[in-house]
């Protein structure tokens, strides 16, 4: 093994921040606007949607999918600051 | 020309595409197959992996479902997709990693035991085989519909061309098939959907169409869904909730971590050439995903009003039974809609009042193809409906039938009771239990437990509760052991096998479940298809408390987890040989 111990656990800590960070995103997306909260958000209207049944049959799709690549492009960047990456 | 023409035309073109492209890429790259294996750029993996995934449960049946659901069919469409960022993130890149070919594989070496490989195997089989179940129904209703004959009689038609299609085999395998699958798939979706949403609203494209207004008028098309069916007595189509929000949570949760523990669609990340093209290849997998399941909402509610608008027009004047459109005689023929003339008036009245209802069944599943005949679209449209509907049922019928075959002949023969078998026998065994899983799964479709999408939500739950956590603690709990581990998956697998079979029968045979399919019997109000959630904390549970009772992991099992962790230095992780094609 090249790499040392610390560095691989610092880039594991890192990727564990990132990974935390953005399934926060996406719990609060599916569960808290399309779910939790969507009384509350179907009290606004956006064109023929109400803000709420749009998160949980529209936007919250839309978010998975950004999610994924940023998730994608971040950890690419972390692969390459601990040199880490596959070249 | 004649409908069932034109459907067996179009749906033979189809097949003949497949098996084109099929011949044609084992005869050009037959070597490449095996040696490059993973030479299979993100975006092609991810269209390919859209196209297993996406089955009879998301083509024919979660419109149908969400249209009578309305918000509460919302589950099916979060939790379907959201499942892909877990993937993504806590899974496919650390699997890939690895290196290795089947999911019980990982567990047997991760775990250190043949135990634990054998107790995945059998966790993998319950799924796949529950969800096969959901593709036969869907498969039945489409043949019985095209073939015009009752749904038993489909079915069985459906069950002789999964057998052929998945004992010819290879063609699975090859990504190239599945991106025309694709392609055939979200045409046919599509297409109807923006000639409804332009007939409708007026807008092309439907995500759009289904927060317009309707054509030539103020009202917003949902506003006036809304309307239509408050006013026979339904819940309200945009509010409507899945029983409670507990419910909806737990259901919600159970299909996307459903999603990240079935084996079939894992088992697509480990055939990318590197980690990175891992990730990226989840999120191109789920924007062909997404392409289909935002457009399936505006299905829904417009298949809903037409509907609605066609059998019981809200200004009282109802549709006279004689004059029924051939769409709905044709759907009486394969006995999934039934009009039952209560009151003898013969005019058919559809309320959500069970004494007066007339329309005494209509099947969820039959929404989505019926959908185009109903707004009267074109006969070619509607036989490009069908075909969709079949390459989504058959593609992943079949791949989920290779899945089985591979655990049983592979992880289980090969792997753990006879070692020394020889290749020809791993064959036949492979193809023996796939005529077995098709039979069992085919006879349990008589009488599915579930419309087509319910059924596979349970299969999303046993793969939840089973799979998924022993995957993830694997990757992301160095401590946890093989004790762990495996009593996790018996405790999380059993307590939801037995919350289901409680209530929808043992082996889903209705009449032999004790507690009855009744929500007052229910754990807080959960139905079984959600269950998978709460067995998934309790194979956590389980798994973490005898973990730290029972010695740690041997140490190069713990090496093993650092070195899966970083996506580098890994030239000695791939062991992709002639012997182990991708699945």
């Amino acid at each position: 093994m090249s790499l040392n111990r610390e560095k691989a656990n610092a880039y594991w800590q890192a990727n564990i921040r990132l990974v935390l960070k953005l399934l926060m995103i996406w719990f609060i997306v599916a569960f808290g606007c399309s779910i939790i909260f969507v009384d509350l958000l179907n009290t606004i209207q956006i064109g023929g949607y109400k803000l709420g049944f749009w998160f949980a049959q529209q936007g919250s799709m839309y978010v998975f999918v950004i999610l994924t690549f940023y998730y994608a492009k971040k950890i690419g960047q972390l692969d390459r600051e601990f040199g880490v990456d596959e070249e | 020309m004649e409908l069932q023409t034109l459907t067996f035309i179009i749906v033979g073109i189809t097949f003949a595409i497949y098996i084109g492209i099929a011949i044609w890429a084992r005869a050009g790259t037959t070597s490449e197959f095996y040696v490059a294996g993973g030479g299979i750029h993100p975006v092609a993996n991810g269209m390919a992996t859209a196209a297993d995934w996406m089955s009879a449960a998301s083509f024919i049946s979660m419109a149908g479902l969400i249209a009578f659901y309305g918000y509460g069919g919302s589950v099916f469409l979060m939790g379907w997709t959201g499942g892909y960022v877990l993937l993504a993130m806590l899974l496919a890149p650390y699997l890939r990693k690895f290196g290795k070919f089947t999911v019980p594989e990982f567990i047997g070496d991760r775990y250190y035991s043949k135990t634990a490989r054998v107790v995945a195997v059998i966790c993998l089989i319950v799924a796949s085989v529950t969800y096969v179940i959901g593709q036969m129904k869907g498969i039945g209703v489409a043949f019985s519909r095209f073939l015009e004959v009752d749904y038993n009689t489909g079915l069985m038609s459906g069950m002789l061309i999964v057998f052929i299609y998945a004992v010819l085999g290879g063609m699975k395998g090859i990504t190239y098939t599945q991106i025309a699958q694709y392609c055939i798939l979200i045409f046919a979706y599509t297409v109807p959907a923006i000639f409804i949403s332009l007939n409708l609203t007026g807008n092309p494209i439907p995500q759009l169409g289904l927060g317009s207004t309707m054509i030539g008028t103020e009202t917003f098309l949902l506003d006036r869904l809304d309307q239509v069916v408050t006013e026979l007595g339904f819940a309200e189509y945009t509010t409507q909730a899945r029983l409670s929000t507990l419910n909806m949570f737990v259901y919600t949760m159970s299909l996307m971590i459903g999603t990240a523990g079935l084996p079939h669609v894992i088992i697509r990340f480990f055939t990318v050439p590197k980690v990175s093209d891992a990730r990226k290849s989840a999120g191109w997998a789920l924007v062909f995903i997404a392409i289909l399941y935002t457009t399936a909402p505006a299905v829904a509610a417009m298949a809903r009003l037409n509907l609605m608008e066609t059998i019981q027009p809200a200004n009282g004047q109802n549709l006279s039974y004689e004059e029924r459109p051939s769409w709905f005689k044709n759907w009486e023929k394969t006995g999934l809609l039934k009009f039952e003339d209560k009151n003898n008036d013969g005019l058919i009245q559809y309320t959500s009042d069970k004494a007066t209802n007339e329309m005494v069944k209509v099947d969820r599943d039959i929404m989505v193809l019926a959908n185009p005949e109903i707004a009267k679209l074109p006969n070619w449209v509607i036989a490009l409906v069908a075909a969709g509907g079949l390459a989504a049922a058959l593609s992943t019928a079949a791949g989920l039938l290779l899945a089985i075959s591979s655990s049983i002949s592979h992880d289980l023969l090969k792997g753990v009771i006879k070692p020394d078998i020889s290749e020809k026998g791993e064959l036949l065994a492979g193809r023996i239990s796939m005529a077995g899983a098709i039979v069992l799964a085919g006879y349990l479709g008589f009488n599915p437990p579930d419309f087509a999408a319910g059924t596979v939500a349970l299969a999303f739950g046993l793969a939840a509760s089973s799979i998924f956590p022993a995957l993830m603690m694997g990757i992301f709990n160095k401590r946890m052991n093989k004790e762990g581990a495996i009593a996790g998956m018996i405790a999380g697998l059993s307590i939801t096998l037995l919350y289901v079979f409680q209530h929808k029968g043992i082996m889903f045979v209705a009449s032999t479940s004790f507690l009855g399919d009744m929500s007052p019997n229910w754990f807080f109000g959960i139905e079984p298809n959600a269950f998978g959630a709460i067995g998934a904390i309790v194979n956590f549970a389980v798994a973490t408390v005898v973990s730290k009772v029972t010695a740690e992991p041997p140490e190069h099992v713990q090496h093993l987890v650092d070195d899966i962790r970083v996506p580098g230095e890994s030239g000695s992780a791939r062991h992709l040989t002639p012997d182990h094609p991708p699945a």
